[in-house]
């Protein structure tokens, strides 16, 4: 357990050393000083305009929010997919990873160590992210979504699922293989997840189900679908007005499914990495 | 505790279709410094990654410290400098071997304490808080060789620890060498400098395509003494008494003796017997010459 968490400490280090997390920082400041910007003035806009009903307005604040989250959700596991993509298969070809395993260290641990650190500092972007979004909202437009404590754990967990991956793949892959691999899987899902909403909303079965086969290869965008569900009121829900409106609502087995899918692949991992030749 | 430091038997490593090391058997005393010679590609570094778990054998077993190689708790009294090797190169110098440390198990004073005693003795202190990736060749080298021995190990792997280093440098690799084997602690050594074993090993092997070709022991060299004399009229007899005639042409004769004393002795019969002796040099044969000749005519430069 010591050794893990020096793993940990050490990656925090150099992630904090190299600049990454500066980067990283950045980009989301970047990414909420527009998303303000533009808030403000749709904001503006529907509270001047004599038209909207009460219910159009908060349908309108809560379609604004949810995309903001979505994009929270895409930036988030871009952030996952890139920290950990290099890490072992990296240290690997640069000989780094000799020192390491030849210490008293099991080789579960620096895989274990590593996924610590990179689970931290994507779960702490995406707070910092969603948590501006979510504050700009209700500076801005007096408005907060419903469901968050069961929408937002489930968005979190979707860059679990994805550091879990990119990590694993650089245990047995290049890392531009490794990269092409998870930024692949992630755009089956999302290409899945809008193919089942619209097959959903024009009634097409075949198009549904192509959406539950790429929930079943690459379950993030289920997740996403779920945590939107709970973060809308239920009327928009129910009359599929916005295109957060999970016209199927992915089964809470998703998420169960989505977390063996998490630990399957960082065994996968931890497995490949033993058996690596260093 | 076993008297032996390393003991393999029939150790075999295929990668796909390549034999990388095809039947490796040796044996390392305590507090022996070992040299492991071949040429390149002969399989001396998959060799090491085996005996210190970096690598699974294909085939073969061995002990390491008496423990089955590949065991973790034994690595804890193993130390490593690997060829061409990158270490975290945004730490410092003191950064980086208080990390090492840790994961030896050493913590706190005892562990800044090692840190510093180590900086001081490859001479890095001014270096210390400076990042690695501003350090020069052989300042790395050196830093490597501070991490490999942070846990005061038992027995020390070094591939190729004087490559990269100036005279200096290499001195002070000499010097460690011989300090560790002071201090009980085995050393197996990966190098070409063939100068550089001559000067530090007890005993080295040559392997050549994965397996032990020739052993020697450095106290104890059978290969004895060359010895070229200029002389006249030396009876053919009276040469083939004192040692090996190697050949005989234009008034030079090449002969091997066994050892110094028999120098003094040669003289002094090829003077009786009437014999006009005007030169008399000799030479140990060098360790280039013996791998060399171990090696055969057919190796190409790896």
């Amino acid at each position: 357990m010591r050794a893990l968490l020096t793993i940990a400490h050490l990656t925090l280090h150099e992630a904090a050393r190299r600049r990454i997390l500066t980067a990283t920082l950045i980009g989301a400041v970047a990414f909420l000083v527009l998303y303000g910007i533009g808030f403000h003035f749709v904001a503006r806009n529907i509270q001047q305009q004599a038209g909207p009903s009460a219910l159009q307005q908060r349908f309108l604040l809560n379609f604004l929010t949810l995309a903001g989250l979505y994009a929270t959700h895409f930036l988030t596991l871009m952030t996952a997919v890139l920290l950990p993509v290099d890490t072992l298969s990296g240290e690997i070809a640069s000989g780094v990873a000799q020192t390491l395993a030849s210490k008293p260290v099991r080789r579960s641990d620096i895989v274990l160590g590593k996924w610590l650190a990179f689970c931290t500092v994507t779960v702490a972007y995406f707070v910092v992210v969603a948590g501006g979004v979510l504050l700009l909202a209700r500076l801005l437009g007096h408005f907060t979504p419903p469901g968050l404590a069961q929408g937002l754990p489930l968005m979190a967990f979707e860059a679990v699922v994805f550091v879990s991956l990119s990590l694993a793949g650089g245990a047995r892959l290049s890392t531009v293989t490794n990269g092409i691999m998870a930024f692949g899987l992630y755009g089956l899902a999302f290409i899945g997840g809008w193919v089942e909403q619209v097959g959903t909303m024009a009634g097409n079965v075949a198009a549904q189900n192509v959406g539950t086969v790429a929930s079943l290869i690459m379950p993030t965008e289920a997740l996403w679908q779920r945590a939107a569900y709970y973060m809308q009121p239920s009327i928009m829900r129910d009359l599929n007005m916005t295109p957060f409106s999970a016209g199927s609502l992915p089964s809470p087995a998703m998420v169960w499914y989505a977390i063996g899918y998490a630990l399957l692949a960082l065994a996968w991992g931890i497995r490949g990495f033993r058996k690596r030749a260093l | 505790m076993t008297a032996l430091a390393i003991e393999t038997y029939g150790l075999r490593k295929r990668f796909g279709e390549k034999l990388a090391v095809a039947d490796l058997s040796l044996t390392l005393k305590r507090g022996e410094v070992f040299g492991f010679l071949g040429p390149n590609g002969a399989g001396k570094t998959t060799s090491l990654k085996m005996l210190l778990g970096l690598i699974e054998p294909t085939a073969g077993s061995g002990t390491l410290l008496g423990r089955p190689i590949g065991d973790r708790v034994t690595r804890g009294r193993v130390g490593f400098l690997p060829e061409h090797f990158r270490f975290q190169d945004w730490l410092t110098g003191r950064e980086l071997l208080r990390f090492h440390g840790k994961l030896y198990g050493l913590r706190g004073r005892a562990l800044d304490g090692r840190a510093d005693q180590l900086l001081a003795r490859v001479d890095l202190l001014d270096a210390a808080d400076r990042p690695i990736k501003g350090y020069s060749k052989g300042m790395t080298q050196r830093i490597g060789l501070a991490q490999a021995l942070l846990n005061e190990p038992d027995i020390v792997f070094l591939d190729e620890p004087t490559s990269g280093l100036d005279p200096l440098g290499r001195l002070l690799v000499r010097d460690l060498i011989r300090e560790l084997r002071d201090g009980g602690t085995s050393v197996f050594l990966n190098s070409h400098l063939l100068g550089e074993v001559e000067a530090t090993c007890d005993r080295v092997v040559f392997v050549k395509q994965g397996r032990v070709v020739h052993e020697l022991d450095m106290a104890v060299r059978t290969h004895g003494l060359e010895v070229e004399l200029r002389v006249e009229g030396a009876p053919e007899r009276l040469l083939a008494e004192h040692g090996m005639l190697l050949g005989h042409a234009d008034g030079v004769v090449r002969l091997r003796v066994p050892d110094d004393e028999a120098l003094p002795r040669l003289a002094e019969a090829l003077v009786r017997s009437g014999a006009k002796l005007y030169g008399m040099t000799a030479h140990r044969k060098s360790l280039e010459e013996t791998f060399l000749t171990v090696m055969g005519e057919d190796q190409r430069p790896g």
